[in-house]
């Protein structure tokens, strides 16, 4: 846990997982939320809108869309809406997502 | 003008009463707008924002005209609500496209055209696509594709922008709207005018009453011996998650809002009153999108709702005075955000019955007559 983080954890947890939060290889407890681990980790933004602008984690309970990451891939997650899992991978959202374009489907 | 004792009241304060309610205001009449509340079915917050002409007035020539009278307006309607409300609405006449993936709706389609475009003369064209050459125009379009026809013509607005830009215009423009308002009965007076009274009990007492109350207008036409019927057609549609990425086309079915999120729409459900969303229906939606634009496969859908069309019998708009009751008006459409901008302009000529007044008579209720 970095110093600026001002959330204590509360799952009471034997286990661990480590999973690469913005490019850093960092350990949660299992069980957690992927938003609390990220919280508790430290007090960096979640995301960056569109616009420029810092997010963080918010309701913690699916409504407000501040706590997106992205997750082993997936833009646009809600990170709290998961639980944080071994070797998981998860990049802040900067900005809106993009789509490609199918050549074949 | 005191608030009980307008000149003008219009009865339905979404997209057809504001839109009105902008002409009459701009015309020089005193016009208070009398809106309900979120208990009602309110098409005005569930619509898709298209501005739209292909496959309007088919078979109904006067409509296929009014429609592009209306497409031709819009441009300078966005621009007066612009100045009016400080808003701008995202108008985007791009041009549109009608997506098929099956072989015989696609040739039917582009059999109503052909009539369409026989009513309208050179007001109205289109183009026909067949799958490759559509793949070719448009990298990503699905394989089930097997055709497209496409307007330059069609477009959209973003259609909650735009309320909120006609709410803000009447405003701007001295018109009152007075929300959380029920109308329980509407009165022709002897010696001319009209009384409603309001659930709460207030009397208002008017000049000219306008009812464009959409699927609430049923009680009072009747109160005001009107004719035609006004029926609920639900249709469904998906939000998805806002994308950086700019969708290469508009089409009837899927679109994209200027602030990034798409709308996927289209379908069509007779169930009365009930406005609630089916899991099949947006299932068929989803797949639809897929199968138009592979690439949305992955996209997150954030919201789905139903909302209820306001559909006459035949579909057609209703632009009718009260025979029984001079000075009393229905008013009632399906496309009340294509057709907003002659809503917003001529409309308030045939109103005035003055020089200019267009005719409508097409539109009116004789044809409901048994």
């Amino acid at each position: 846990m970095k110093p600026d983080s001002r959330f204590n954890t509360l799952v009471k947890s034997t286990k661990d997982v480590n999973f690469t939060l913005f490019g850093e290889v960092v350990t949660a407890p299992k069980g957690s939320t992927l938003a609390a681990a990220i919280l508790s980790h430290s007090g960096d933004a979640f995301r960056q809108t569109e616009t420029g602008a810092l997010r963080s984690a918010f309701c913690m309970m699916g409504v407000c869309f501040e706590c997106l990451v992205e997750v082993n891939g997936n833009p646009n997650t809600q990170s709290c809406m998961i639980l944080v899992e071994d070797k998981m991978v998860v990049k802040r959202q900067v900005g809106l997502r993009q789509i490609g374009i199918c050549e074949n489907d | 003008m005191t608030d009980n004792q307008p000149e003008i009241t219009i009865v339905g304060g979404g997209v057809v009463g504001l839109s009105i309610a902008v002409g009459l205001l701009q015309s020089g009449h005193k016009v208070i707008v009398l809106d309900g509340n979120d208990n009602d079915a309110r098409a005005s917050f569930g619509n898709f924002g298209l501005v739209w002409g292909q496959g309007k007035g088919w078979d109904f020539a006067p409509y296929a005209k009014l429609t592009a009278d209306a497409i031709d307006a819009w441009q300078n309607f966005s621009d007066n609500l612009n100045e009016l409300s400080g808003l701008d609405v995202s108008l985007d006449q791009k041009g549109g496209f009608e997506f098929f993936t099956d072989p015989e709706e696609f040739k039917s389609f582009i059999g109503m055209l052909e009539i369409q475009k026989g009513h309208s003369g050179n007001r109205f064209s289109f183009e026909t696509l067949s799958g490759d050459e559509l793949r070719k125009q448009i990298p990503g379009i699905g394989s089930k594709v097997v055709g497209a026809t496409f307007s330059q013509l069609d477009g959209h607005v973003n259609p909650l922008r735009f309320l909120r830009a006609l709410q803000r215009s009447v405003q701007a423009l001295g018109g009152k709207i007075r929300s959380n308002t029920i109308v329980k009965k509407t009165e022709s007076n002897k010696n001319g005018g009209f009384s409603l009274t309001l659930a709460n009990g207030t009397l208002i007492s008017t000049e000219k009453v306008i009812l464009c109350a959409g699927l609430g207008s049923m009680q009072l036409a009747n109160q005001l011996a009107f004719k035609t019927n006004i029926r609920p057609e639900k249709g469904e549609l998906l939000i998805t998650e806002k994308l950086g990425s700019e969708l290469p086309f508009l089409s009837s079915t899927i679109r994209q809002v200027d602030e990034g999120g798409v709308q996927i729409g289209g379908t069509n459900a007779d169930v009365g009153m009930n406005d609630s969303e089916t899991l099949s229906d947006m299932v068929d939606l989803a797949r639809h999108a897929v199968d138009v634009y592979p690439a949305l496969s992955n996209v997150r859908v954030l919201r789905a709702w139903g909302a209820l069309r306001v559909m006459t019998p035949d579909g057609y708009p209703v632009y009718a005075q009260s025979e029984e009751c001079p000075g009393a008006y229905l008013i009632t459409c399906h496309s009340g955000v294509t057709l907003a901008s002659l809503h917003a302009s001529i409309l308030s000529d045939w109103i005035d019955d003055n020089i200019k007044t267009p005719n409508l008579e097409a539109f009116n209720e004789a044809r409901f007559k048994i």
